[in-house]
């Protein structure tokens, strides 16, 4: 085993009158640095957490540019529709607790497969796939009604900002849905295998991750819009 | 020296199997359902806010659902993402508050550059063009 605590000393020492009373004193106070320099195996997925995580926090700074354009953009309508002309509160609350009830259901999976049975985290992961497909629905439905009445993303800097930002959510939700369609056929082909309980953590982060993104939506897009 | 290696290995492998297995946050039914409840209400409030305008003052309103939003995200990430300074010896959180410093000034820099851009522009308007 090499470690760096040789090497230390003498770095330690050097500004230290070059006493090695001195550096028995400093490491006694405090604690003597200890690298581990070799490669040591680390069992398959070790840092799989970390990793996603950082994934997640650069998906989030994905969304606060696109916050931004909005908060930027969000005020110029071109003499088009305001948010308060398209937006329907009512609709926006119905997709809000679709979003929270996933959550909340993925929460139950994850509690499940905590409980290691393979049957009740498929049938959660089910029905948090259905909310999530409620979700998209309703989603596309109020897309279709906007586009409809001549509300595009071409129409004004607000749709096109509004679109980008909420269509990202949306293909957001809908990638989700296409791994929790996934993780349970994988689920039920090996059962809950190491990996997959990884993966099923990591979906979890997602998803919940997603619901986190939808609060910045459904406040500052939807309610502040109809503050304006 | 190998054999002294080979059993410090083995310490190793048990040391991390240790590890991985309190690598999986413990998830609790309560924790779920207090997160569940309290976003209900962070969520509950802030429509019934802008819905029946209550609060006279739009500012005042906007100010409030922005409070109830932020608290809202740290309940998701407390009980739904299990983010606590101790998972992965901190480096999860450190990860976030990395995320949120750039948030913060990619917002407000763009919210605060753009305003003044606007403002500060020549006024341009159609009509005053042949």
């Amino acid at each position: 085993m090499t470690t760096l605590a040789e090497t230390n000393d003498t770095l330690v020492a050097t500004p230290l009158a070059g006493t090695r009373g001195g550096v028995a004193a400093l490491q006694s106070a405090a604690q003597t640095p200890f690298y581990v320099l070799d490669e040591h195996p680390h069992p398959a997925g070790y840092s799989t957490q970390l990793g996603f995580w950082i994934y997640i926090m650069s998906d989030c700074l994905l969304f606060s540019v696109l916050f931004a354009a909005y908060g930027v953009l969000g005020g110029s309508y071109a003499a088009g529709p305001a948010p308060k002309d398209l937006f329907d509160l009512n609709i926006v609350a119905l997709n809000t607790t679709m979003l929270l009830l996933s959550s909340i259901t993925y929460g139950f999976a994850m509690l499940s497969m905590q409980s290691n049975s393979v049957g009740r985290t498929q049938i959660w992961l089910a029905v948090t796939a259905f909310f999530g497909l409620c979700f998209i629905g309703i989603e596309l439905h109020e897309f279709y009604g906007m586009i409809r009445e001549g509300a595009t993303p071409q129409r004004s800097a607000f749709l096109s900002s509004f679109f980008t930002l909420v269509g990202t959510h949306g293909l957001h939700v809908t990638t989700g849905l296409v791994w929790m369609v996934t993780l349970m056929v994988q689920v039920g082909q090996r059962g809950l295998i190491e990996a997959n309980r990884r993966r099923l953590l990591c979906l979890s982060m997602f998803w919940h991750f997603l619901d986190v993104v939808w609060i910045g939506v459904f406040t500052f897009v939807y309610l502040m819009g109809m503050l304006r | 020296m190998n054999d002294a290696h080979a059993s410090h290995g083995g310490a190793h492998d048990v040391a991390h199997a240790a590890a991985h297995d309190s690598h999986e946050p413990h998830i609790t039914l309560d924790g779920y359902l207090i997160g569940f409840g309290l976003s209900v209400i962070l969520t509950a409030v802030p429509f019934y806010l802008v819905m029946s305008g209550v609060l006279e003052s739009k500012t005042a309103t906007a100010f409030a659902i922005t409070i109830l939003a932020v608290v809202q995200i740290v309940v998701h990430m407390v009980y739904f993402l299990h983010l606590d300074a101790k998972s992965e010896a901190g480096w999860n959180l450190m990860a976030l508050i990395f995320t949120a410093v750039i948030l913060i000034i990619a917002l407000t820099g763009s919210l605060w550059i753009m305003y003044h851009l606007k403002v500060n522009m020549m006024p341009m308007n159609m009509s005053h063009l042949p």
